[in-house]
């Protein structure tokens, strides 16, 4: 349990999506005007992630790593350069399939999500997290754990940014800087803020 | 884009359209790689190779894809041209693969390759659209070489990896900048970049969403 704990809190602060490896930085910059839309994108992000990472991992653990397809009788096959494109499918269709079950069961979240549950689809987060847990050798638990953890720490990241960015529209930014510029420099501050946690060891 | 002349689309992207501080495309990869030029170059080479092939292949057989689907068609291109990138990096240069580690998967997720297949790829003929990749792709390219060259001259005193600045720790005089080499300095440059490109072309400048109203006379009393 212990050991679950550690891996949530090093996934939201330590090794935070967007802030420590930049991942979902479009998204991220596009839609962080409203803090509305960022609560609803960053929920949006969550429940894709924790559904994707594990879905991911059970396909590499039991089809695609080397000697994996053992059980089908195949033991010397290696499929793990298939990897990326397995993943990216898997990402579209569980999108897709939850956007269907939404519109049908839950139509009140389905339009509140409106336009970016597809966009999730090419959001780096997700692919990111999935290649992490390729990278790392997660096991099923941690999986299912870590895509959680992944996907709180950027929904957070993503509103605190919404929530600075709503006031930061009252100030008298120079005129180069307006907009994207200023907001670069906002997201360089909050990353730093976030170094803070680096050092912590769980 | 009005003027669509092959010297238009290969060189517009690189400075006055320029993918990432314009576009606000492909910026997830433009901070992680590019604390040392090495590998931004690698990294470089690989988005243009891929931007420019899958828009030649989605242009090629844009007329055939049913519009519904056409999102997943574009993903399996590319999906694939990255897969094949991501093995000759394996083979060929397998410490500078090691060192982007899942970035070279993530270009399938790169905003810009994607973007340019749906935006320009779908509209255009083939050669056009090669060329479009090839100028984003530089585009790109020349953002991160500019962040990269910053970052590895100010923060480790070197340029591909050869000493310029001595610094301290060798015995030489110059004391590196660590921040440069942590993530946030990344977005820092970014901002300033953008900053530096409006100010060179006003036209970029965004409108402000809030006019400050001017001084009554009578406030300063």
């Amino acid at each position: 349990m212990e050991h679950y704990i550690s891996l949530i809190l090093k996934a939201v602060f330590v090794e935070n999506m967007a802030l420590a490896f930049f991942l979902g930085m479009c998204t991220f910059l596009a839609i962080s005007k409203k803090i509305e839309a960022a609560v609803g994108l960053g929920i949006a992000v969550i429940v894709v992630l924790t559904l994707t990472v594990p879905a991911n991992n059970l396909i590499y653990n039991n089809l695609l790593r080397e000697g994996a397809l053992d059980w089908a009788g195949y033991p010397n096959i290696d499929l793990s350069f298939l990897g990326l494109l397995t993943y990216i499918g898997v990402i579209a269709a569980i999108v897709q399939i939850m956007e269907m079950v939404l519109d049908k069961y839950i139509p009140a979240l389905y339009s509140a999500l409106g336009v970016f549950l597809p966009l999730i689809t090419v959001n780096c987060a997700i692919m990111g997290a999935s290649l992490f847990m390729v990278e790392r050798d997660y096991t099923f638990g941690e999986s299912v754990v870590y895509g959680f953890g992944a996907g709180l720490g950027w929904a957070l990241a993503i509103v605190a940014l919404a929530g600075i960015r709503e006031k930061l529209k009252y100030s008298d930014v120079p005129e180069g800087l307006r907009g994207l510029g200023i907001t670069f420099i906002t997201v360089g501050l909050m990353s730093l803020g976030f170094m803070s946690f680096s050092g912590i060891s769980l | 884009m009005a003027d669509t002349s092959a010297k238009q689309v290969l060189f517009g992207p690189i400075f006055s359209n320029n993918p990432i501080a314009l576009q606000i495309l492909g910026i997830c990869s433009a901070l992680a790689v590019t604390t040392s030029l090495n590998v931004t170059i690698v990294m470089c080479i690989s988005v243009i190779a891929v931007t420019a092939f899958s828009n030649l292949a989605v242009s090629l057989v844009r007329t055939q894809i049913p519009n519904s689907i056409r999102i997943i068609v574009q993903m399996t291109i590319i999906a694939s041209l990255v897969i094949v990138v991501d093995q000759v990096l394996k083979a060929y240069a397998y410490e500078i693969s090691k060192q982007l580690s899942v970035f070279v998967g993530l270009i399938i997720t790169n905003c810009i390759v994607m973007g340019r297949a749906e935006g320009f790829a779908m509209k255009n003929g083939p050669a056009l659209s090669f060329l479009d990749g090839i100028g984003n792709g530089l585009g790109y390219s020349v953002m991160l070489l500019f962040i990269a060259f910053f970052r590895e001259l100010l923060g480790a005193g070197s340029l591909f990896g050869i000493t310029l600045l001595p610094t301290i720790n060798e015995g030489g005089w110059y004391v590196p900048n660590g921040l440069l080499l942590l993530p946030p300095s990344a977005f820092f440059i970014i901002g300033l970049a953008i900053w530096g490109l409006r100010a060179w072309k006003p036209d970029q400048v965004e409108e402000a969403d809030y006019k400050m109203s001017r001084h009554k006379a009578k406030e300063a009393f």
